[in-house]
């Protein structure tokens, strides 16, 4: 059967699109989701795609974090439903306490839009499980608010639980703490990642096909396969 | 109506990158005695009836601030202060 995975649209998403394609490309059914229904309708995973939901007002993420959708979803994660938020999902998790930490202004003011190279630092979640540890990739990033931070005590607590889950390499676009791009919560099943996996999933338009893994990588999970 | 004021800045050992492009542009108006600028952000809210400063505090912990990156604090402002006025 095929998976059923659903992309939440929240007002002012803008990788909606492009995230249920990657899932389709990676060979599941996207399932639309709305920020204003609570009902799941079933799906296997959920994206939380980027974009400025609500119009990135007060923090970003801050007000979709309350939105009919989340309160499910919350509940959903915890109970181990596949969960990846991208750059404003990420941001979104890390408002809904889903992920620890938080994301801040880039340093340098500026937003960044380029190709990153990211290494691959956990391949245990339910998101990364088609790659190997250490692998490197090539995905775009694109962010004015992508500088993680967290104390002290929680980062070394990421590291050290093997919930740091990518990092940038060849420069950090953000000034994210210890190079962090990407966490996961302490199952595995919810993981943030600041760069953009679903635009690298065609020659056509993406620097690589490198974001393809995120999204095969959670078909591999929900059938149960060993990582 | 009274109004209760919350302000919520981030914690001092975040960065805060918009205050320090601030203060890099202040030499150019001939300001050269600021050590740091800081940028925080104030919010007013008013209640349909009497202000409830513990409701407000929940708004505040739960929407309004951070607490992972921010810090805040919750008064009360009377009618007749102008907007402006800090206690």
């Amino acid at each position: 059967m095929t998976a059923r995975v659903g992309v939440v649209t929240f007002p002012g998403s803008l990788d909606d699109g492009d995230a249920a394609r990657a899932v389709r490309i990676a060979g599941a059914e996207p399932v639309r989701l709305w920020h204003g229904d609570p009902d799941l309708h079933g799906v296997d995973a959920v994206v939380l795609p980027g974009g400025f939901s609500y119009g990135d007002y007060l923090r970003c993420g801050a007000i979709a974090r309350f939105a009919p959708v989340m309160e499910t979803i919350v509940d959903a994660a915890q109970g181990g439903l596949p969960v990846l938020g991208i750059c404003n999902g990420f941001q979104i998790l890390c408002e809904a306490h889903l992920l620890p930490g938080a994301l801040t202004r880039n340093q340098h003011l500026h937003f960044r839009n380029r190709d990153q190279v990211l290494r691959i630092e956990s391949a245990g979640t339910a998101w990364t499980n088609a790659f190997q540890p250490g692998q490197e990739v090539l995905i775009p990033v694109k962010n004015g608010e992508g500088c993680y931070v967290a104390d002290t005590a929680t980062l070394d607590q990421l590291e050290a639980e093997g919930r740091v889950v990518a990092r940038y390499v060849g420069g950090n676009p953000n000034g994210s703490q210890r190079d962090i791009a990407a966490i996961a919560n302490a199952a595995g099943n919810v993981v943030g990642i600041m760069p953009h996996p679903e635009h690298a999933v065609e020659a056509l338009t993406g620097p690589s096909l490198d974001g393809l893994g995120f999204f095969t990588s959670v078909l591999k999970h929900l059938v149960g396969a060993p990582a | 109506m009274p109004r209760v004021v919350v302000d919520v800045m981030l914690k001092p050992e975040i960065l805060d990158p918009q205050g320090q492009a601030v203060a890099n542009a202040l030499p150019r108006l001939g300001v050269g005695d600021v050590a740091s600028v800081r940028i925080g952000r104030r919010i007013e809210i008013e209640f349909t009836g009497e202000p409830d400063l513990d409701r407000a505090r929940e708004i505040a912990d739960k929407l309004l601030a951070n607490p992972v990156i921010e810090d805040f604090t919750v008064r009360l402002v009377e009618a007749d202060e102008t907007a402006d006025a800090r206690s």
